[in-house]
């Protein structure tokens, strides 16, 4: 093992998802409609009847569509992770996470790998997401540029802020596919999966500050109110919005950081050898 | 990409299972299981289901760790040195494990990367793997258009792609034709014989073990004969090698002529 292959072995892994992305366009294409339709047909209806106030990060009044828009990219990513999970089912049911596992690799850098992948692969659609937003005239973070002195004013997509939300969008992104390498692990068959996805996907994007802010969750619900302050979710959704006015939410940060690490070392030891929960299953066909 | 072991060019086994036994809870899969396969030779594991087959490559393979006893490939042991020890071996599994979304030159190259093959290489290996098998003008094509026979040559190529010192294969042959799997034995034992790699090949199926193999019979979990295949007959008395395997072991309907 040296450093070069370490790098080819990513390259390799990375290189495999993006592949399998690119083959299967309607992953790409169901990862575009679920967030519009949210944005353009719900968020819409819903624009007169929820009003936000004026609130961290934001400046001045916003429309609802502006506000669920970051809560929108994080179910991209959480869909992501799961989509993630399974596919580690699929190949653990279909035999070629056996050909990754027997790599002469440490199996934790292996699992990275692989989690990185999918990051990638949900910054594509993260990204593709938010030019169609941008399109259809969503108040997102906006640069003037005017090409010529009398020229008209245009107003593009701002470019600090697609950078800045970048790290935050690899950060919840490796929570989430952390969250579901995890979940892969506990899973013993294929079928089981759909519910296991409902299971988590809803109540966690719903129980979270992505559609409402948490204050006027409060007012609802008190206890529904504690739930969103325990749900992970909700700290991913915060650390972007942030992100995305070039801001840092540190409790955020610290949060969605803790539960990457939580979720990497539980993936790690599910993964392990010598007392994984793949012994067990293995054992049981032999 | 350099081989990390000699034990090819030296003589010495190329994998050493000594005192090996293991549990699922209270029922005990392999019980002090010891053998040693020697580069350049084909050692047959031959055992009825549920015999400690699966089990026994598994923890070869690190699929999981064994607890007792002592597993070494080309004198690494995976429980000392990790995955490292992984380096010499190629593994064709029972189960299908190519992507079959992907081409049989994708499928390749994603197996050289994690071998740490570079691509220049990984190209002109796969050209001779394939052409060894007689598939390189598949190499373009989507494995889900590959009949059973082609994918299963794709996973050989694929276990030799890294020039080996130890092959390892689970019933390879499983759901093959009859031609098919005679070319397979016959490539296999070529490539043992030309390349001095050590074969382990779990089989239920008497006519894939040639008379000078070396054999081992598994039952239960146990070692029930070991030897040259024509010796493990002749020492039983029977007039073949199904009529041995019947003797050796406690299910007389498990092994299958084919």
């Amino acid at each position: 093992m040296n450093v070069a292959h370490l790098i080819r072995a990513f390259n390799g892994i990375v290189g495999r998802e993006m592949l399998r992305f690119l083959q299967q366009r309607e992953r790409f294409f169901a990862a575009m409609v679920r967030p519009l339709i949210w944005l353009i047909v719900f968020a819409a209806g819903f624009r007169a009847a929820l009003g936000v106030n004026i609130q961290p990060p934001y400046e001045t009044y916003i429309t609802y569509q502006v506000y669920i828009t970051p809560g929108l990219l994080a179910m991209i990513q959480l869909f992501n992770g799961m989509q993630s999970s399974l596919s580690m089912v699929y190949d653990r049911e279909m035999g070629s996470m056996r050909v990754l596992l027997t790599t002469p690799l440490p199996r934790s850098y292996l699992l990275f790998c692989r989690l990185f992948g999918s990051v990638l692969v949900s910054l594509v659609q993260v990204y593709a997401f938010l030019l169609v937003a941008y399109l259809f005239g969503i108040d997102l973070p906006s640069t003037a540029v005017q090409f010529s002195e009398q020229g008209d004013v245009y107003m593009l997509p701002s470019l600090t802020a697609l950078i800045s939300v970048l790290p935050a969008l690899v950060l919840t992104g490796m929570m989430f596919g952390a969250m579901g390498m995890l979940i892969s692990s506990t899973i013993k068959q294929l079928e089981n999966f759909a519910g296991v996805m409902n299971f988590v996907i809803f109540p966690m994007f719903f129980a979270s500050s992505a559609l409402y802010p948490l204050w006027k969750m409060r007012e609802g619900s008190v206890v529904l109110y504690y739930v969103c302050l325990w749900n992970p979710f909700t700290y991913a959704v915060e650390l972007i919005r942030f992100a995305f006015y070039e801001q840092v939410n540190w409790e955020a940060l610290a949060v969605v950081g803790g539960c990457t690490i939580v979720f990497l070392g539980l993936s790690a030891w599910a993964y392990d050898p010598s007392r994984g929960i793949q012994q067990r299953k293995v054992g049981a066909a032999a | 990409m350099q081989k990390e072991s000699k034990a090819n060019v030296s003589g010495a086994p190329v994998l050493s299972v000594k005192d090996v036994s293991y549990y699922y809870g209270d029922k005990q899969a392999l019980d002090d299981v010891s053998f040693e396969v020697l580069p350049g030779r084909v050692t047959a594991l031959l055992g009825p289901n549920g015999a400690g087959k699966t089990t026994l490559f598994s923890l070869i393979t690190r699929l999981f760790d064994a607890p007792i006893g002592r597993i070494e490939i080309c004198g690494l042991s995976p429980a000392e040195v990790g995955s490292r020890a992984l380096a010499p071996l190629g593994v064709v599994f029972q189960q299908p494990t190519l992507d079959l979304d992907l081409t049989v030159k994708q499928n390749l190259r994603y197996f050289a990367s994690l071998r740490g093959i570079p691509r220049k290489e990984a190209d002109e290996r796969m050209g001779r793997a394939l052409d060894a098998l007689d598939t390189r003008e598949r190499i373009g094509e989507r494995v889900r258009a590959l009949n059973g026979g082609h994918r299963r040559r794709v996973e050989i190529a694929r276990g030799i792609l890294h020039s080996p010192d130890l092959l390892l294969l689970d019933e390879p042959t499983i759901g093959l034709d009859n031609p098919t799997r005679m070319a397979i034995v016959e490539h296999i034992h070529r490539l043992a014989e030309d390349d001095n790699i050590g074969v382990l090949w779990a089989t239920h199926l008497f006519d894939e073990i040639e008379p000078d193999d070396d054999l081992i019979v598994l039952d239960k979990g146990r070692i029930v004969a070991r030897g040259r295949a024509k010796d493990v007959v002749k020492e039983t008395g029977a007039e073949d090698l199904g009529a041995a395997f019947k003797l050796l072991t406690s299910d007389p309907h498990e092994g299958v002529a084919a």
